[in-house]
């Protein structure tokens, strides 16, 4: 009798959850109730960073040391230009009455749980609702895009990476910008870029940025870059696989994007996070 | 009625640890290896106390798992559920059994409940290419002695009747 009441009530709770909206706040509440278990849970890596860092030898500090100084140097070279050259770009773009980009904010969070099902690509991060994260938010790393929010709760967040295979981010190759979705397909280290013309024209060590075609990316990050294409004459679309930039699985440090929201997200935005984000 | 309170919260403590054991980061190759925690040990304590941790208390660690984890909410309430339900009608042929034979049915039970969440995974559009997630089951399978021994140690300790 049981067996029927709660079989029952599971199904319909499943139902609920994949029709309905309102579920998510539920499930929102129940997610802050056990962040606390997510919380002890990391600690053990936690503790031995922390162990890590105050017992690290003091060669290894200093070449360290030198090693950031020597990058930072390289960066603000590079920065020195960006100054020259976007200055160059924003009156470029009065010039022709282009818009302006969309200047972004970042948060820096850090991951604190990897989903610990191998079939599904999520993270949790340590920044939620309380830091002003909302869910459909860019997630990115020192070298490319990450992923994107899928629900907040008070102090954590979930985020889908690119890899899952229910992600799919609209992409354009950056040295001619052709147009393009890469999606994931479960494994880590791939992408797949769908409906891709045979005769498009498109080579391995392509890099692709973001198009920021569907108002949920910004516009201009990296993605990936092209690893495999093949032209099959047998087959409509060119088969084209790319290796995402971003460290999946090995970043810690990550970055949160805030963008202000572009008019055409709005009706994005109101999906169910469970559907395929394009 | 002291004593029975107490227990009943040692068997909670052992849950807790069981879900925390279950979203424990570990490495990626590892993943795979992962046993069903929550799964063995449930199973453990139904077979011990089979008029007071039964279905219910099965679904709520399920929606608790779900939520940890980040699943549809209801997945693991649901195959948890039923594992529950086959492990009540047969507990005291699995209390009768050999170590051999209880590996064989927690293997059996395990696997039914991988079977159960992939395939409601597998309609949500999660890609489930290989076989690979019934070896949680055959890891269960060689740790359930382990963790009936272990189990019957702390049962015992703390006079859990």
């Amino acid at each position: 009798m049981s067996l029927l009441i709660f079989s029952i009530l599971s199904l319909l709770v499943m139902f609920a959850d994949y029709k309905f909206r309102e579920v998510d706040s539920v499930r929102s509440a129940l997610s802050t109730m056990v962040a606390p278990l997510q919380i002890i849970v990391d600690t053990p890596a936690q503790v031995w960073r922390w162990v890590g860092r105050r017992t690290a030898d003091y060669e290894v500090l200093h070449e360290e040391n030198e090693e950031l100084k020597r990058q930072a140097l390289i960066l603000q070279l590079k920065l020195q230009k960006m100054v020259a050259i976007t200055t160059e770009n924003i009156r470029l773009r009065e010039l022709i009455n282009g818009s302006k980009r969309i200047e972004a904010e970042v948060v820096v969070a850090e991951i604190i749980g990897l989903d610990s099902d191998p079939f599904t690509h999520e993270v949790v991060i340590n920044k939620g609702a309380s830091d002003g994260v909302i869910s459909g938010q860019p997630l990115l790393d020192a070298s490319g895009i990450m992923g994107q929010v899928i629900s907040v709760n008070r102090y954590t967040s979930r985020v889908l990476l690119i890899s899952d295979a229910r992600h799919a981010i609209p992409v354009e190759i950056n040295r001619n910008g052709v147009r393009a979705i890469a999606v994931g397909n479960g494994i880590s280290s791939e992408l797949e870029l769908l409906h891709l013309p045979d005769t498009a024209d498109i080579e391995e060590g392509d890099i692709l940025i973001s198009s920021g075609l569907a108002g949920r990316f910004p516009h201009g990050y990296p993605v990936a870059v092209v690893s495999y294409v093949k032209h099959d004459p047998g087959r409509t679309f060119a088969v084209v696989k790319a290796t995402p930039l971003a460290a999946l699985n090995r970043s810690r440090q990550v970055l949160l994007v805030s963008l202000n929201p572009l008019p055409v997200s709005a009706e994005i935005t109101d999906l169910s996070n469970k559907e395929k984000v394009k | 009625m002291a004593k029975a309170s107490r227990g009943i919260l040692i068997i909670y403590f052992s849950f807790l640890i069981a879900l925390m054991l279950s979203v424990m980061p570990l490495p990626d190759n590892l993943q795979w290896w992962r046993p069903e925690w929550v799964v063995l040990i449930l199973l453990y304590w139904i077979v011990a106390f089979p008029d007071r941790i039964g279905i219910g208390t099965a679904w709520v660690l399920g929606i608790l798992l779900d939520v940890l984890e980040g699943n549809l909410l209801g997945l693991n309430a649901f195959s948890l559920t039923i594992v529950a339900y086959i492990t009540l009608l047969s507990y005291q042929r699995i209390r009768m059994f050999s170590w051999a034979q209880q590996a064989l049915t927690i293997f059996f039970l395990v696997a039914l409940n991988q079977f159960i969440a992939h395939w409601i995974k597998g309609v949500l559009g999660v890609s489930v290419q290989t076989m690979m997630f019934l070896v949680p089951a055959f890891v269960s399978a060689l740790l359930w002695p382990w963790l009936f021994v272990l189990l019957r140690g702390v049962k015992r300790r703390f006079h859990v009747v």
